[in-house]
């Protein structure tokens, strides 16, 4: 079936099988890496992405749902002068990655995060990622960075 | 020009060694990873990234059995379907169909025997993953089922069918010390067990092979080792080193997992049959039989002490089971034997550690190796002990505690900074978390929103644990690293280029690299180049032993690219030193930029740096200087325990440890906090379950690791105790949090439970 998607502000059409995940389209049809699979489950969030500005992860969404509709991965959020979005800079700077395969994963839950709660509490940012696995951090430094991002001060 | 320098020649410092003045960045600041941007862009290429033009994919076929003879094999099906470039068997090996990092006893590809579930017995190469997924279903292999070996214990004391022709025992080490029949007042007992804990890295194994135009092959790869892979595709592929070229892949996390072999060797005899690119990517599931995991332990434990509750004897005798290929058993026994007391003095010692085959998983390294499964019964013996003497968990440790100069139980004489004691006070006189008051918060309390408890049946309850972990390869193990400095003006600016093998893996490596040249060259510019064969080995980023190692060579090659600069600048009064971009001196000031001093010309300067040498263990007593490092860690877990349901939310978990020196400080923190968690999931959650040989679990979903929720905030105390004999007076960081946060979370369950908890991962059954 054919397939139209606009990823990251670019219409992407293909045609793909019906069972296609929008995982493998992003990455193999839209040529988007960044959109990490760690699971297969929808265990780790690694492949987080925004559709239609909602986080959800993109190895439980079919391409075929996604038609029609935006998607926005890690790459789309960086400014075109190459710009860091402001969750961007602060996981970069709050040394909230180690490995950094969560990373986009977890980058896409915390914008989806802060666009419905712009000034979380840490309790409420480690709410708001639990269905995102990190193995290297122990999630100190990515609450941290959520925090940060948000305008807050970082309480250590 | 190459030269090797003694660590006996590296100047004993104390800390602070440096300040982080003498250049930005340099070592003891915490500048931004070099790999954070590319990292938070989306733009760092994992091995699963790579990609070339028409590259195949690979895929492995895996033995559904634990233990079966193959009576037929056949590949005709599979070869049959469209788009199928090759499908290879073990006939299909060129070189030796063996490989293994302590012995060669793993088969590339599965003979007439499978010992294992998941053990590979053929690939195939096709245009697409479903193709070759399809063809794999056509492969009929015929099994002949037998019997696996499960029990370990059996294993060890060599009852039962033999795994390989050997018999099963792996390696058994004895470690004596003092009077075998000593006796005590008081006497506490124990049995333990550890379960099966996955690495679970969170990028599954991937690699591209690429063939080449000399007939050799070029592999991109997520690995711990480059040129311990190297050594083993070469004899398997029976070419020349020198045709066989690796360059690391972007590696998404490894905790020992990626110390193994994975699709190396495969992928590489896809691509060299087809002439074509092969890109091979596990899946989760196939990553849990993709790799070793950690080594499940049964461990028999008798302490005696006086009534003061100081330790007399230490009796033990601990199982490993190492599953049906040796890969690093024999080395993850001597670290359960040698450490097998915990960081306690003991007079008399009598410990004997068995590593065994059997057909379950293998198991090999996995952060912490060996001394986590000895730190879970030491720790938890300690803790009966002080109950047996009346002693507050604390007082027995401290009352024990191993200190500089201690005596451990292999002869080996504690020669640096041990501070046990300091570190076990630290974290008891850190402030506890609050009680509960007022409406309680769902989120806080054990079961979570799940809404199984608003306070009712909780009990809080606190425990104690420090651990003890050997830094860098031991046992007389030729343990180097090799590194390239190179300085040169570029744009009107001094700029330094690092090059070495060792794998960053996560843990920030480039980053220390960095701040080692920028620290011993005064530039601030400092590019890390990629991981590849081209240099010297680098050893493995394994043992907490980088930045030791890889760091000191580093330093090594750094300061003979100095020593050169400096000589450019002739003899003039005072000392001389680089700072700034400036060549100082103590007497006059700046004398000469650098770019200057070293016009159009590159100074360049290579290292292969060693660690001061170990002995091997006297196959008898034990007995020998064995290990170059030991590093130690303290935590104080507070728990909430829903006596219940047994549901546990772990509400606190503090600690302290010793680096030696932080060359990065917020690079330890990370260290300090991943490696807790990983302790953590050991705890209360992680298990890679089996039966009759079977993984039970191989999924995210049954498989459970730490969450954001899961993993409490943490109060952290690093001391900086320089050690004379290393580079910076560094103490390897990685390993030591994730040894004493398991048996300090078990003892807060105990606490608040009552319970016995003589296996971990402490289950809800264990508790009500």
């Amino acid at each position: 079936m054919r397939v139209t998607i606009e990823v990251n502000g670019r219409t992407v059409s293909e045609e793909v099988e019906d069972r296609m995940l929008l995982v493998h389209f992003l990455r193999e049809q839209a040529g988007m890496t960044a959109t990490n699979i760690g699971c297969d489950t929808t265990s780790c969030g690694a492949c987080t992405v925004l559709l239609d500005g909602e986080s959800v992860k993109s190895c439980t969404v079919l391409a075929a749902q996604a038609d029609g509709h935006a998607v926005t991965t890690l790459e789309g959020l960086t400014g075109p002068d190459g710009d860091l979005h402001p969750v961007q800079r602060a996981f970069r700077e709050q040394h909230g990655l180690q490995c950094g395969f969560c990373t986009p994963g977890m980058i896409m839950a915390s914008v989806s995060l802060l666009a419905h709660n712009p000034k979380p509490t840490r309790e409420e940012v480690r709410t708001g990622l639990e269905g995102n696995l990190c193995r290297c951090t122990g999630y100190h430094n990515i609450v941290n960075a959520v925090v940060d991002a948000s305008g807050q001060e970082v309480a250590q | 020009m190459t030269s090797a320098t003694s660590p006996t020649s590296t100047t004993p410092v104390t800390t602070p060694a440096r300040t982080s003045e003498e250049a930005a960045g340099g070592i003891g600041s915490s500048p931004v990873r070099p790999d954070g941007t590319t990292k938070v862009r989306g733009e760092f290429a994992y091995s699963s990234d790579l990609w070339h033009e028409d590259m195949l994919w690979g895929a492995t076929l895996r033995s559904p059995h634990p233990s079966a003879r193959i009576t037929g094999l056949d590949i005709a099906g599979a070869l049959a379907v469209p788009g199928v470039y090759a499908v290879l068997t073990h006939a299909d090996v060129p070189g030796v169909n063996r490989y293994g990092l302590e012995q060669p006893d793993q088969p590339v590809l599965a003979e007439d025997v499978v010992r294992y579930q998941g053990e590979p017995v053929a690939l195939v190469a096709a245009d697409h993953p479903e193709t070759a997924r399809r063809a794999m279903e056509r492969i009929r292999v015929d099994y002949e089922e037998l019997e696996p070996v499960t029990d370990a214990q059996a294993a060890a004391e060599g009852k039962g069918p033999a795994v390989h022709p050997g018999g099963n025992v792996v390696r058994h080490v004895p470690i004596r010390r003092g009077d075998p029949r000593a006796t005590a007042d008081v006497v506490v007992t124990g049995t333990y067990e550890v379960g099966m804990q996955d690495q679970a890295f969170l990028g599954p194994e991937s690699g591209l092979a690429v063939p080449a135009e000399d007939g050799g092959i070029d592999l991109y790869v997520a690995t711990q080792w480059l040129h311990v892979d190297q050594q083993q595709i070469v004899a398997a592929l029976g070419l020349p080193p020198e045709k066989v070229r690796l360059t690391l892949g972007g590696v998404g996390g490894a905790f020992g997992g990626r110390e193994d072999l994975s699709i190396q060797v495969h992928a590489c005899l896809l691509a060299l049959h087809t002439g074509k690119p092969v890109k091979m990517v596990y899946n989760r599931e196939e990553s849990f039989y993709g790799h070793v995991h950690r080594h499940p332990a049964v461990l028999h434990y008798e302490h005696g002490a006086d009534r003061d509750g100081r330790l007399v004897y230490v009796r033990a005798r601990i199982v490993l089971d190492g599953g049906a290929y040796a890969s690093t058993t024999g080395a993850v026994a001597g670290n359960a034997a040698t450490l097998g007391v915990g960081p306690y003095d003991v007079p008399n010692v009598s410990v004997d550690c068995w590593g065994v085959y059997t057909n379950n998983p293998p198991c090999g390294a996995m952060r912490g190796f060996g001394a986590v499964q000895a730190a879970f019964a030491y720790e938890s013996q300690m803790d009966k002990l002080a109950q047996a003497c009346g002693l507050d968990p604390v007082e027995v440790r401290t009352r024990n505690a191993m200190s500089e100069g201690t005596v451990m139980p292999t002869g080996q004489v504690v020669d640096s900074a041990a501070p046990v004691a300091e570190l076990l006070r630290r974290v008891r006189d850190m402030p506890l978390p609050a009680g509960p008051s007022g409406e309680p918060d769902l989120r806080r309390l054990p079961g979570g929103v799940s809404n199984t408890t608003h306070g009712e049946g909780v009990v809080r309850g606190v425990g104690y644990a420090v651990g003890i972990k050997n830094i860098c390869f031991s046992e007389g193990f030729d343990d180097y690293s090799t590194a390239r400095v190179r300085l040169q003006a570029v744009g009107g600016e001094p700029a330094a280029t690092v090059q070495t093998a060792a794998c960053e893996v996560g843990q920030g490596l480039v980053t220390v690299l960095q701040q080692i040249v920028r620290t011993e060259l005064g530039v601030e510019q400092v590019t890390v180049e990629p991981m590849d064969t081209s240099i010297g080995s680098a050893g493995s980023s394994s043992a907490s032993r980088q930045t030791y190692v890889t760091g000191g060579a580093v330093r090594a090659a750094a300061l003979a690219v100095r020593k050169g600069l400096l000589g450019r600048v002739g003899h003039v009064p005072g000392e001389l030193s680089v700072s700034g971009g400036k060549v100082v001196s103590t007497r006059d000031g700046v004398l000469a930029d650098i770019v200057d001093v070293l016009g159009d010309d590159v100074l360049e300067e290579t290292v292969e740096w060693r660690h001061r040498p170990t002995e091997s263990l006297d196959p008898e007593t034990g007995q020998g200087t064995a290990h170059v490092q030991y590093a130690f860690a303290a935590h104080r877990a507070v728990v909430d325990v829903d006596t219940e349901l047994g549901l546990v939310k772990v509400v606190a978990l503090d600690c302290a440890q010793d680096v030696g020196k932080a060359l990065n400080p917020q690079a330890v923190l990370g260290q300090i906090q991943g490696g807790s968690a990983q302790g953590l999931g050991l705890a209360v959650m992680e298990e890679i379950q089996t039966d009759g040989g079977l993984i039970r679990n191989p999924s995210f979903t049954d498989y459970l690791i730490p969450t954001v929720l899961d993993m409490p905030p943490m109060n952290i105390d690093v001391l900086e105790l320089a050690d004379p004999h290393a580079p910076y007076g560094v103490r390897g960081v990685g390993e030591p949090p994730t040894i004493s946060s398991t048996p300090a979370i078990v003892a807060a369950i105990r606490a608040a439970t009552g319970k016995p908890l003589t296996r971990v991962p402490v289950r809800p059954e264990h508790i009500i």
